[in-house]
């Protein structure tokens, strides 16, 4: 299977802008995908509005395109549903931190079992280029004429923060480093998210000095940092207030919602082989009180020879033991 | 059989819980609010012990996209919310109208507008289920009056909206979702599933020529289908400059209940066939006015009652021939939202009792109206 099989190709051509780094996105997961050999009718791809949001439109899978922001609230009920499906979100920055922002902390804090992979162009590109949440300081857009007084949200590390199983980022001039953590990501237990830093020449570019793709992925090479040299480059005190650091923000393997949940099936299978001991127990316990049953018919036969008519009756109707214990000291006496 | 069954004394939101359940429901998304809360809590306790799942959402708008998420998952889904989480959920109404998700919403509804009167009953929102959502569509609401009926008409409604792949509302009032009475459920219910249609087949959202309904899907068994909110062709797929597709597809959204709006409406009538005054309610204010009417009949007036099950699609052609031959006095817990319909298809002024705050109408003073239009 080669990834071309998995677009619709009865769609094509697509809508997205010449030297849109959406297709670098597309490739690096279409080719996850085949690497990883997952039947495609388990993969469920939901989105909601932008360009990036398109991109499910393309594959050959089931696919929802949703309403603005709320691609992983239907994404939470489609998992919840049926967790069988793995279900990958494909977001934007507009629609994942900004209008969907509460859904995406819930479900990083849920650690609900999805992947969403958000395409962070920094702007609102279908609309023609608006300022979004991760623009950076000092950057124009259409709604930004004067540059962006606003401080940016850093997508990665709020995930991270919220509770995610896994988060990457990378930008698009590093496509491998993409599909790799893609992989990891797909193949997690929880919320995985992959951040993606990708070029908007049309709506984004053009405003700051950027006109070409090309001049955008090299922006992304001169400033992106690994976040290993970063951590060293910071402790030598160098300032890094410039750049953008990628790398991997979180890499854990803490219990997704649906294992919370015990809607796992293999969690079921192991609860039935821990059954086995309980069954030995409950059957000791009923051999144990068979004989103290056993043990006390002896007894109270034993005392039946020794007592009255009466306490003989008591005994056959198995009336209550004080009763005849009273009876019996009677006799005694 | 999972639900409760037999003769019980239930609140009416749990009535609608347990028919959701019975209605094969196993798949609730809410948000707490008053005074449907406890819709929410029934079904969470609910719903693990019988395969189904219930998640807390961080917001209403949040929980219909999870109901719908989840019946495309395969599985029928509700969620229950009041007034102001009716307000939020209203993008994603649309949506499920545009892609024909049947899912069932229940508003127990209580005054507005905003915030207003969070414990107290009202009918404020009934207008707002048929038009909450941008653009055209077609819903169906009903409205039920008493705790028997939170159960049969939960159930109905998800039968409902299986059959036309639409949203269904419950539009109930705090009066009956917190109001407790003898019910009677059923051992077996009947229930009704979207069929699926063929795999593989290139054009899922075609319709049934005849129900103007297409198939269903479901996500996860190879059907690859494409499922959007932007208006699509037959195939499901994004056809947004397209006046004949964009036109085909709003008109047969609205035409398949407006073409079933005989098989879908339900109501009930007392003493309607020589009425000279009938009277027209719907949920708790039905109770007063039925009250009201047996009075009348006590004073030698000839009231009558039509009580509206179905809200929407609208008794049309029944109102339009009871207008014929008596005097409607239309009585509600709001403004006048179903007397603007009631004045639509009898093409009159009706007469209109309204009643806000909270409280119902008494029958007392439905019979003193009634007696001052003489």
């Amino acid at each position: 299977m080669t990834y071309l099989e998995l677009l619709r190709r009865d769609r094509l051509p697509h809508i997205l802008c010449e030297g849109c780094g959406d297709g670098i996105i597309v490739n690096a997961l279409l080719e996850a995908i085949v690497e990883l050999g997952l039947p495609r009718e388990k993969l469920v791809f939901v989105s909601g509005i932008g360009c990036s949001s398109r991109i499910p439109g393309y594959l050959l899978f089931d696919s929802l395109h949703t309403t603005h922001g709320r691609a992983i609230a239907f994404a939470t009920g489609i998992k919840l549903a049926n967790p069988e499906l793995k279900v990958v979100v494909i977001t934007g920055d507009g629609d994942m931190a900004a209008i969907g922002g509460n859904h995406f902390l819930h479900a990083a804090r849920r650690n609900i079992d999805m992947t969403v992979i958000c395409s962070n162009n920094y702007n609102y590109g279908m609309t023609g280029g608006q300022v979004s949440p991760t623009t950076p300081r000092g950057w124009r857009t259409t709604t930004t004429p004067y540059g962006n007084a606003e401080p940016p949200m850093d997508i990665a590390k709020v995930a991270a923060a919220a509770g995610a199983n896994y988060v990457a980022r990378w930008s698009t001039a590093s496509p491998l480093q993409i599909k790799e953590s893609i992989k990891k990501a797909l193949t997690r237990e929880g919320f995985t998210l992959v951040e993606v830093l990708t070029q908007c020449p049309t709506a984004f570019g053009r405003r700051n000095k950027l006109r070409s793709a090309v001049d955008m992925l090299r922006w992304y090479k001169e400033n992106t940092v690994a976040l290993h040299h970063a951590r060293e480059l910071e402790e030598k005190g160098v300032d890094l207030s410039a750049k953008v650091v990628v790398g991997e923000f979180a890499d854990r393997d803490r219990p997704g919602l649906v294992r919370l949940l015990g809607l796992v099936k293999e969690e079921k299978e192991e609860e039935k082989k821990e059954e086995p001991p309980a069954e030995e127990r409950a059957a000791r316990r009923r051999e144990e009180e068979e004989r103290l049953r056993k043990a006390r018919k002896r007894i109270l036969e034993a005392i039946a020879k020794l007592g009255t008519p009466k306490i003989r009756r008591m005994i056959e109707l198995g009336m209550d033991v004080e009763k005849i214990e009273k009876e019996l000291l009677k006799h005694a006496r | 059989m999972s639900h409760m069954h037999g003769t019980r004394f239930l609140q009416g939101n749990i009535a609608c819980a347990e028919g959701a359940i019975a209605a094969g429901c196993r798949f609730f998304a809410g948000y707490p609010i008053t005074p449907s809360t406890e819709v929410a809590e029934w079904l969470a306790q609910r719903l693990p012990r019988v395969g189904g799942v219930f998640i807390q959402m961080e917001d209403e708008i949040g929980s219909i996209s999870a109901i719908i998420g989840a019946r495309w998952a395969g599985v029928k889904a509700m969620t229950a919310t009041s007034g102001p989480g009716f307000s939020l959920m209203m993008e994603n109404v649309g949506f499920a109208a545009m892609t024909e998700t049947p899912i069932v919403i229940v508003n127990i509804q209580r005054s507005g507008p905003s915030t207003g009167q969070p414990t107290m009953p009202a009918s404020g929102d009934v207008m707002q289920a048929r038009f909450g959502s941008h653009g055209d569509y077609a819903v169906i609401a009903l409205s039920p009056n008493s705790v028997q009926e939170m159960f049969e008409l939960t159930v109905e409604a998800f039968n409902l909206s299986e059959r036309y792949r639409v949203p269904v509302f419950l539009m109930a009032d705090e009066i009956i979702g917190h109001m407790r009475e003898k019910v009677h459920l059923p051992e077996e219910v009947e229930t009704f599933t979207a069929p699926l249609s063929r795999r593989g087949a290139r054009y899922y959202f075609r319709p049934d020529p005849k129900t103007l309904v297409p198939r269903m899907q479901v996500f996860g068994r190879g059907y690859n289908v494409h499922v959007t909110g932007l208006t699509h062709d037959e195939r499901g797929y994004p056809a947004t400059n397209d006046a004949k597709v964009h036109a085909k597809l709003v008109r047969r959204l609205v035409e398949k209940i407006e073409r079933n709006a005989e098989r879908i409406i339900r109501v009930e009538g007392h003493h309607l066939d020589d009425a000279e005054v009938v009277l027209i309610a719907y949920g708790a204010v039905s109770r007063s006015a039925l009250a009201a009417v047996r009075e009348l009949r006590a004073k030698g007036i000839k009231a009558g009652l039509l009580r509206l099950i179905t809200l929407f699609p609208f008794p049309e052609r029944l109102v339009r021939r009871l207008a014929r031959r008596a005097r409607l006095v239309v009585l509600e817990m709001n403004l006048g939202q179903i007397r603007r319909e009631v004045e639509r298809c009898s093409r009159r002024r009706v007469h209109f009792l309204p009643k806000l705050g909270g409280e119902l109408h008494t029958p007392r003073e439905i019979v003193r109206f009634v007696e001052a239009l003489k």
